[in-house]
């Protein structure tokens, strides 16, 4: 289907910056528009503020958050039913920490009273006990996680984790990755992140897609399917790249604890 | 002098200072730094109550808030300069052990003015029963180790909403607080006496949720805000910024003629000003008027090394520092103001004191030098350097900072002419990135 005329490409729509832009993940939403953008193809960011209609768009970027503005955030989007929809209709979907948890069945906020999220994946998160996850994360793409172009596996996934939420997966949800160090999802079955069909969430930061390139222009592919020849035109990522060499390689250990017994949730 | 204030020690206190000295005379021959804080750690570790100890007695004032903590405590410090001593933590050891370290080194000091790390405000409210508080801003910062706003804003409230209120000849604490900042006038609408100062604020994005009712707030041009759900606004000021101007409620204007540069120092003048008005004068001496204070700002020009200016290769350096997005924000203020063909040098690193994780990066706006020439370095300067390129900033990326630096100093002047002077380069590091450069310069 082509575009109408006037209309962008690609529309990657940041939901809720001023409820869900505490880490930085915003950069997600910027990572894929000037990755398309590089490759000639029309491409619009928009950040959609909390007070507004959300727009439609191909894909749609959650990010983390406090435990106020999460519920707060959670609350609009089922109340206006526009991402629900765009998911229904084919939209993709990134959703990371605050975000990852909202999009699921439920969520606990400061004082773990349960809320109910999207439940557009199948998977639900409770208070963890044990210290905050604070640290780098190397995880392996999952065996049944979602190839690249041509069904070759990612490369394996880096970024910073920092929450308190447990988080299980129910049958409708395949984990994302593996954790090789760090936390992830934190229920004991050593996941990270879950996926269902446009939908993906993870618990990393860094921003996750610009230092995974790779699952950036997996999700790209998804959006722009039927709209342009795939696979991607290769991009210059050497600078992508020596940052995932260094992140790789860095030291689990560092960043891994916080070094006060200040403790926060989520 | 005026009254002597030199505390009477118990012979627990009394050890606890002992072992401080002695360890900081340990830490000095072992040649491991001038060992204020480990000292101060050990002091604390004899005797618990040390702290409250030591501050009794004077007239002690706190700087708390996420950024300009360390420039407004030596702002506060100058401005309350008549000539008697004032016992400050300068190097921004700015945790309990940083404070009693200060006060053991200036024991008969009748005036302590100390920068507070955000997360220990409570603690050192309780422990150094302040005449003053000054509260300048909350954002994020350092995601990773300190809480996310609200709860320190919430944390905040408790301990400044259980200040005594003023008893008969015993004045309440002042709290001189940014009302402008949502975060700090939820902290400070529950204590005993506040001094509201419209210092503006630079970073609006982490104030969206309303702390009291969870609504969203919002912003008119002129920096008042108000919620759009319940009543929570903005307090009604007694002071504020006009342009560089501090104007008060009962119509005096004063300019901010200040040595130091930036909107957001001038915001941090117009905070100290009022703080130092504030203060109960010493014995026999006058009262500071805020013209006053702000005439000694003028004469100040650097504080802990942050916007000095260093001669490298026979060219101008200046040295700035930022930690976190609202820091950034405000600096590329900075250099808007300042020469245009500038070089900028940027680095970054992600230790414990930084935060572990730099994806903050991608909350600063960049784009903001896409006409610049660039070069990023710092341990995480691959971090950096992806975000410049989403950004679309040209740049060098030379991991090595002084390195870094003399590709910057070397390289020609943007535009520079041969009439023209060269524009001088600028340096711009987080937490430790600043202070590894300064220590290798």
């Amino acid at each position: 289907m082509s575009p109408a005329p006037g209309r962008p490409a690609l529309t990657v729509v940041v939901v809720y910056p001023d409820l869900l832009g505490t880490y930085g993940d915003g950069g997600n939403g910027l990572v894929l528009t000037r990755r398309a953008a590089w490759r000639g193809i029309d491409a619009a960011l928009v950040n959609a503020p909390s007070d507004r209609p959300l727009p439609r768009g191909d894909v749609y970027c959650l990010g983390g958050g406090e435990d106020g503005p999460q519920v707060r955030a959670s609350t609009s989007l089922i109340a206006e039913g526009t991402l629900a929809r765009a998911v229904d209709d084919g939209a993709v979907l990134l959703a990371v920490c605050a975000g990852f948890q909202l999009v699921g069945r439920s969520f606990p906020d400061a004082s773990d009273r349960s809320h109910p999220g999207l439940g557009l994946l199948d998977v639900t998160t409770r208070k963890g006990t044990g210290p905050r996850a604070v640290g780098e994360v190397v995880a392996a793409f999952d065996h049944r996680a979602p190839g690249g172009p041509g069904g070759v596996p990612l490369p394996r996934l880096t970024g910073f984790e920092n929450h308190g939420g447990v988080t299980t997966l129910g049958p409708e949800a395949v984990p994302l990755a593996s954790v090789v160090t760090g936390v992830g999802n934190g229920g004991g079955d050593g996941t990270e992140g879950a996926w269902s069909g446009r939908v993906v969430g993870t618990y990393l930061h860094g921003p996750v897609l610009a230092r995974n390139v790779a699952l950036a222009d997996l999700l790209l592919t998804w959006a722009l399917g039927g709209d342009v020849t795939l696979p991607l035109e290769p991009l210059d990522d050497t600078e992508e790249d020596a940052l995932r060499t260094e992140r790789l390689s860095a030291d689990p250990g560092h960043g891994a604890a916080p070094t006060s017994g200040r403790r926060r949730r989520r | 002098m005026s009254v002597p204030v030199r505390q009477r020690l118990s012979a627990r206190a009394a050890t606890a200072v002992l072992a401080a000295g002695t360890v900081n005379r340990l830490s000095r021959l072992l040649g491991r730094g001038n060992g204020t804080v480990i000292g101060g750690r050990t002091g604390l570790a004899v005797d618990p109550g040390l702290l409250a100890t030591l501050a009794t007695g004077r007239r002690v004032a706190l700087v708390s808030g996420t950024n300009g903590k360390t420039t407004t405590t030596g702002m506060l410090v100058r401005a309350l300069d008549d000539g008697s001593a004032v016992a400050t933590n300068r190097t921004g050891a700015n945790m309990p052990a940083g404070h009693v370290a200060a006060l053991i080194g200036d024991r008969d000091a009748a005036t302590a003015v100390l920068e507070v790390d955000e997360g220990y405000l409570g603690q050192v409210t309780g422990a150094t029963r302040p005449r003053v508080v000054v509260l300048l801003n909350l954002s994020r910062d350092q995601l990773d180790r300190i809480a996310e706003v609200r709860m320190l804003a919430e944390r905040w409230r408790t301990a400044l909403g259980g200040l005594p209120p003023g008893r008969e000849g015993d004045a309440p604490t002042v709290v001189v607080a940014n009302a402008d900042d949502p975060m700090v006038a939820w902290a400070a609408t529950d204590a005993p006496g506040v001094r509201w100062v419209g210092a503006g604020q630079v970073w609006q994005h982490d104030a969206v949720g309303c702390p009291a009712c969870g609504g969203r707030i919002g912003f008119d041009d002129d920096g008042g805000w108000r919620c759009d759900s319940c009543d929570f606004a903005r307090p009604e000021r007694s002071a504020w910024l006009e342009g560089h101007d501090l104007v008060l409620a009962d119509g005096r204007r004063y300019p901010l003629e200040i040595g130091l540069p930036g909107q957001f120092n001038r915001a941090n003048a117009a905070m100290v000003a009022v703080a130092a008005s504030a203060m109960p004068p010493l014995p026999g001496r006058p009262p500071v008027e805020v013209g006053t204070a702000l005439e000694r700002l003028s004469t100040l020009e650097e504080v802990a090394g942050r916007f000095s200016t260093v001669r490298r290769h026979g060219r101008d350096v200046r040295l700035l520092l930022a930690k976190n997005p609202a820091g950034w924000t405000a600096i590329f203020d900075l250099l808007d103001e300042s020469d245009h063909r500038s070089p900028v040098v940027l680095s970054v690193n992600a230790r414990v004191a930084d935060g572990h994780d730099p994806s903050w990066l991608w909350d600063v706006p960049f784009e903001r030098l896409a006409r610049r020439t660039v070069v990023a370095t710092g341990e995480r300067c691959r971090d950096l350097a992806v975000r410049l390129r989403y950004a679309e900033v040209d740049h060098r990326t030379v991991e090595d900072p002084l390195a870094a630096l003399d590709a910057a100093v070397d390289g020609p002047g943007d535009g520079a002419g041969p009439d023209g002077p060269v524009p001088p380069v600028e340096f711009l590091g987080n937490y430790t990135a600043f202070a590894t450069l300064r220590s290798r310069l």
